[in-house]
């Protein structure tokens, strides 16, 4: 009969854990089929190199975007649909300042504002044009975080208290008005915004080829870094931080105990929706590009990021970008590229399926 | 103001609650014909003209009811928030015309019947929903909301590959058409008319030459014919979905689903096994919504910009408006979404352009040229930006986030959702053989 | 009332062995062992009772004690670490709620637990084994659904019996979330009866339940036991224990400390040092 018990308890372990199991081999053999493509010629270290590159700026720029994310879906417990258009908003606003500072006075007015002025001849980059890249930034931080207070004034203020689902579809109904709003008033279609030919870049050499980094990944990946270290060190060391981790943890405990609940939601949007606007910028900056539904494009990714994680915590959605920017990426290597996005989401299910509390596990560190 | 709104759809759906079901749908149709043929007169249609309009709305009404009543399956009933809809719609319209194109066109299908190939579509959205809805088992709402979006754009990105473009199975070659979409099988309506109804060539039937002869006679031509008929037919597909869904709810069945809804730790402890019900609302749901993709885009082209999200945000939008949880609700809000949300505002573009003298070439190009003149008080300028034709596709955007915000803060139950409709096989309003209560 | 045959599909086929159908003298429910922790807290540590056919069980302890813990691990809610739970001859560690409620064990929640958006009939309607009408095709398809209509109409009377049985079938179109309280608990007790189990859990079932109706509850689950239903009752109220209640088992820490008539259970002063020392 103990046996019996026992058996009974190891069948269980195994079958609680095969799925895990079956996905660690899968990896490992992917792994080791990787070394064996790079051993026998049929991938060069150098595009695998660039693969990891790529994956990397990629994966901080979701880290970067997906921060303000998990705060306020930690706070406010509802999967925010508008994050995408507000990272948007952030580049859209930040590059029309950029285009205006770098071009007023040369340029006509009017092509400026809509970022129908020539990329090239206008030559913006991070050397040639510091001030306007810095004030875009701010900029961008700025609109962003009052867009973002704006509309929990008028839509999520009225819902609190109410279900995460509904929350969910009234934030879709923003995501549409603002995207399109943007279109009706922008018009759609891609807008160059950065000169090639004027951003420095450096070839680093690996294996029998080299990688080429561009300063404005460079800037990028700086940038997101020291964005993501100072919102930590931020939430860890202030009053703000606290009462913030209080109520993502309970917000009626939270509540009762006198943290000033309202204005502790105010802040989280501020400092997020600001954080989104910085990653809208910085992400256009290192594409070099922007369209009306770029951040909508980049949501799903975002939300990826985030989910894998585990939601609340910003060390979680940097780790959980770089997850989902490497794993799109390195699909390169046995995908056709049309693949990549859907490799990531791939990546983002089996995650919710094995891990649904996300690789930090549940607790949120902030 | 927003609460005059809100009296008025109380009131809307006051009166509602005191009719039969069968006379608020007739109610609501008469309603909507007389407002499109009021609108196609005030543009001067012909009587061709006012049909084509009408058929467009009933067509439009007709799938979005569809797509609803299946949604409504998932989410009103069992609480399932589904936002893959597009996607399952793209395999039963893709598999579908794999199945039924012929090997010669391009991409090339395996040609094979069209009933079978509907089947198919219809059994694979079915499949692809049971197994979608795996993670459905373990996942909290918002999870499975963000779970199925990226399932519908996998399979939306999959269909899009180039890989796929053409590609062979087992000696068989297959396509998708990648980025350019394939063209799908000739509407099936076509049987009733023409001698033989897959080639686009071909001539009427005696019976068509009859039928288009008549209405030739009044002003409308062949094409509209062929397409009110098959509005007509899809009419009774919806009649029939209908009659489905509501046997499916009001059933034993559809009990546990409610009760799933409400709490599933309950209906487990009563003895339910959730996650059975679970899969089987997904599979019947996603089939149907694959079904609704076929009718829709049969005799056209199947391309992956029909299946963005977007696509998916409509149906929720149709599904709020008429009040998740009812079946009418859902047919009300399909054909409401499709006529005055959907189809309403291209109308207002006519309109406007009808009596507003822009002159041709004068619509500015941008938000400057149209809000400059402003200035000098004339507003001509900005109407026609605002009226043109992107500029409205985008504010029709604009238009259904607002409407979504609206909804889901003050109406959240739509214009039937508060309605009582019991789950049971039998009348529950009365007691048989038992005394009076 | 119509007895309907547990949904074989759904229980696990451990029923060759042994069953006790031969042996009525055997404890309907045998928990043996049980162990739970959460995260390095051990709520159930060991405990091993017994419920006997036809008996009104109470199980007691100070708060903390895991009696709901034992209820969940028990009914399937959670999964034992280890231990065995044992329904009628059969062991059922490990099993779903919904298997072990179509075995026959069903349980009630400690907050009652109302499916809000459904009537009070539909509620009690969902409840039954063995609903032909549960299975996809039957409901929809013409022909065979002509046994679901004829169970539905089955269902119907036996639910307003059911109701009335209770005094609640003047609220039957009402919706459940529309109730008392009180009325809740009558409605979750109302549910669990026309499952027509052998054994039945009750958690906390007269918390909050006005004293004329508590009598009225009292009453009915006596007639019920009569009618040779078994209940295990976890309830704080110590008179209900000690006049309803027999055998009475107390937990304390997750064991078993004392088992015995309300008699032996009252004076035993481990049971008083549990109560009033709280932790040891």
């Amino acid at each position: 009969m103990a046996t019996d018990t026992e058996t009974n308890t190891l069948v269980a372990f195994v079958r609680e854990r095969a799925v895990l199991i079956a996905l660690g081999l899968f990896v490992a053999l992917l792994v080791a089929d990787l070394f064996r493509k790079l051993g026998t010629g049929a991938l060069t270290a150098a595009s695998l190199a660039g693969f990891v590159k790529d994956g990397t700026v990629l994966g901080l720029s979701l880290g970067l975007a997906g921060i303000g994310l998990a705060m306020t879906y930690s706070i406010l417990n509802f999967a925010n649909f508008a994050h995408g258009d507000y990272i948007t908003v952030g580049g859209v606003v930040g590059w029309i300042t950029a285009f205006l500072v770098t071009g007023l006075g040369s340029f006509e007015a009017q092509p400026l504002v809509l970022l129908r002025a020539s990329s090239r001849t206008l030559g913006i980059s991070v050397t040639t044009a510091p001030v306007a890249i810095f004030l875009g930034l701010v900029v961008s931080v700025v609109v962003t975080a009052g867009l973002a207070l704006l509309i929990d004034r008028i839509v999520f203020r009225p819902m609190r208290g109410q279900r995460g689902i509904a929350l969910l579809i009234a934030s879709v109904g923003v995501a549409l008005a603002v995207r399109y709003l943007l279109v009706f008033t922008l018009q759609t279609g891609p807008r160059g915004l950065t000169a090639g030919q004027a951003t420095p870049s450096w070839d680093l050499p690996v294996g029998g080829g080299s990688v080429t980094i561009t300063a404005h990944e460079a800037t990028l990946a700086v940038l997101a870094v020291a964005l993501m270290i100072g919102t930590h060190v931020l939430l860890r060391y202030t009053t703000f931080g606290t009462a913030m981790r209080a109520m993502a943890d309970n917000e009626d405990l939270a509540q009762v105990s006198g943290i000033p609940t309202e204005r502790v939601i105010r802040t989280t949007w501020l400092l997020g929706a600001g954080l989104t606007g910085a990653a809208g910028f910085l992400i256009a900056l290192e594409r070099g590009a922007l369209t009306m539904s770029f951040g909508w494009q980049l949501l799903l990714l975002v939300f990826a990021a985030v989910i894998l994680g585990g939601i609340g915590s910003v060390y979680g959605a940097m780790v959980g970008g770089l997850v989902i920017g490497l794993a799109s990426r390195l699909s390169l290597v046995w995908l056709p590229e049309s693949f990549i996005i859907a490799a990531a989401f791939v990546v983002m299910i089996v995650m919710l399926l094995v891990r649904p509390q996300g690789l930090l596990g549940g607790v949120t560190t902030v | 103001m927003s609460a005059r709104v809100d009296d008025g759809m109380a009131a809307v759906s006051e009166w509602f609650d005191g009719r039969s079901d069968a006379a608020l749908l007739l109610v609501l149709a008469v309603g909507l014909y007389a407002l499109f043929t009021g609108v196609s007169l005030v543009l001067g249609y012909d009587l061709g003209g006012i049909v084509n309009t009408l058929r467009r709305i009933t067509f439009l009404s007709a799938i979005y009811a569809m797509l609803v009543l299946a949604l409504n399956l998932q989410w009103g009933y069992t609480g399932l928030f589904n936002l893959g809809v597009a996607g399952f719609m793209a395999v039963g319209v893709y598999t579908m015309g794999m199945l039924s194109t012929a090997p010669t066109t391009n991409p090339p299908g395996l040609g094979l019947p069209l009933p079978i190939g509907i089947l198919g579509g219809v059994i694979a959205a079915a499949l692809v929903g049971a197994v979608a809805s795996l993670p459905a088992l373990r996942l909290r709402g918002d999870y499975l909301a963000i779970v199925t979006l990226a399932f519908s754009e996998i399979v939306r990105l999959t269909y899009r590959s180039p890989v796929f473009e053409t590609f062979s199975v087992a000696g068989l070659s297959l396509g998708t058409g990648g980025s350019t979409g394939m063209s799908l099988p000739t509407n099936p309506i076509r049987i009733l008319f023409y001698e033989n109804s897959q080639e686009v060539t071909s001539p009427p039937s005696a019976f068509g030459e009859a039928v288009f002869g008549t209405f030739e006679a009044i002003g409308v031509r062949a094409p509209v014919v062929e397409g009110t008929a098959y509005a007509i037919v899809l009419l009774f597909v919806v009649a029939g979905v209908y009659a489905l869904l509501r046997r499916v709810g009001n059933s034993p069945f559809g009990r546990v689903l409610k009760a799933i809804r409400e709490d599933e730790t309950v209906a487990g402890a009563l003895g339910k096994d959730t996650r059975l019900f679970k899969v089987k609302v997904f599979a019947l749901g996603c089939g149907l919504m694959g079904l609704a993709a076929i009718l829709w885009r049969i005799g056209g082209l199947a391309s992956t910009a029909d299946f963005r999200p977007i696509t998916t945000f409509y149906v929720f939008v149709a599904l709020i408006i008429g009040g998740a949880g009812s079946n009418t609700g859902s047919v009300v809000g399909g054909a409401v979404f499709a006529s005055l949300l959907f189809e309403g505002p291209n109308f207002v573009r006519r309109v406007v352009t009808q009596y507003v003298d822009i002159g041709i070439g004068q619509t500015p190009s941008t938000i400057f040229e149209a809000v400059g003149p402003l200035a000098s008080l004339d507003v001509t300028p900005l109407l026609a930006y605002t009226i043109s034709d992107v500029n409205v596709s985008a504010l029709r955007l604009v238009l259904l986030g607002v409407v979504l915000i609206y909804l889901i803060q003050n109406r959240p139950e739509g214009l039937l959702g508060h309605r009582t409709e019991t789950a049971a096989s039998v009348d529950l309003s009365e007691r048989p053989g038992g005394e009076d209560r | 009332m119509t007895t309907t045959a547990p949904d074989s599909d759904d229980a696990p086929a451990d029923e060759s062995a042994a069953t006790t159908d031969a042996d009525a003298d055997a404890p309907l429910l045998q928990v043996r062992e049980l162990e739970k922790s959460f995260g390095g807290i051990t709520a159930v540590d060991g405990a091993t009772f017994e419920v006997e056919r036809g008996t009104i069980t109470g199980l007691i302890g100070p708060n903390g004690a895991g009696k709901s813990t034992t209820f969940d691990l028990v009914t399937g809610v959670q999964t034992p670490d280890s231990g065995q739970v044992v329904f009628d001859g059969t062991d059922i560690t490990g099993w779903r709620p919904h298997q072990a409620a179509n075995r026959g064990l069903v349980r009630t929640f400690q907050i009652a637990r109302e499916l809000d958006e459904m009537t009070v009939l539909e509620n009690a309607m969902l409840a039954p084994r063995g609903q032909v009408g549960e299975n996809l095709w039957r409901a929809v398809l013409p022909g065979v659904r002509k046994e679901v209509v004829r169970q539905e109409e089955q269902l119907r009377e036996q639910a307003w019996e059911t109701l009335e049985f209770l005094e609640l079938d003047h609220l039957a179109e009402e919706y459940a979330g529309a109730l008392s309280g009180g009325q809740r608990k009558l409605l979750e007790l109302a549910r669990v009866l026309m499952i027509e189990p052998e054994m039945i859990l009750l958690d906390e079932p007269l918390a909050g339940v006005n004293p004329t109706l508590e009598e009225k509850l009292l009453d009915r689950l006596h007639s019920l036991r009569d009618d040779g239903y078994t209940f295990l009752l976890v309830e704080h109220d110590m008179d209900v224990i000690m006049n309803h209640c027999e055998p009475v088992i107390v937990l304390h820490q997750g064991e078993v400390l004392v088992e015995g008539s309300p008699e032996q259970v009252k004076n035993d002063d481990r049971v008083l040092e549990a109560y009033l020392g709280g932790e040891v």
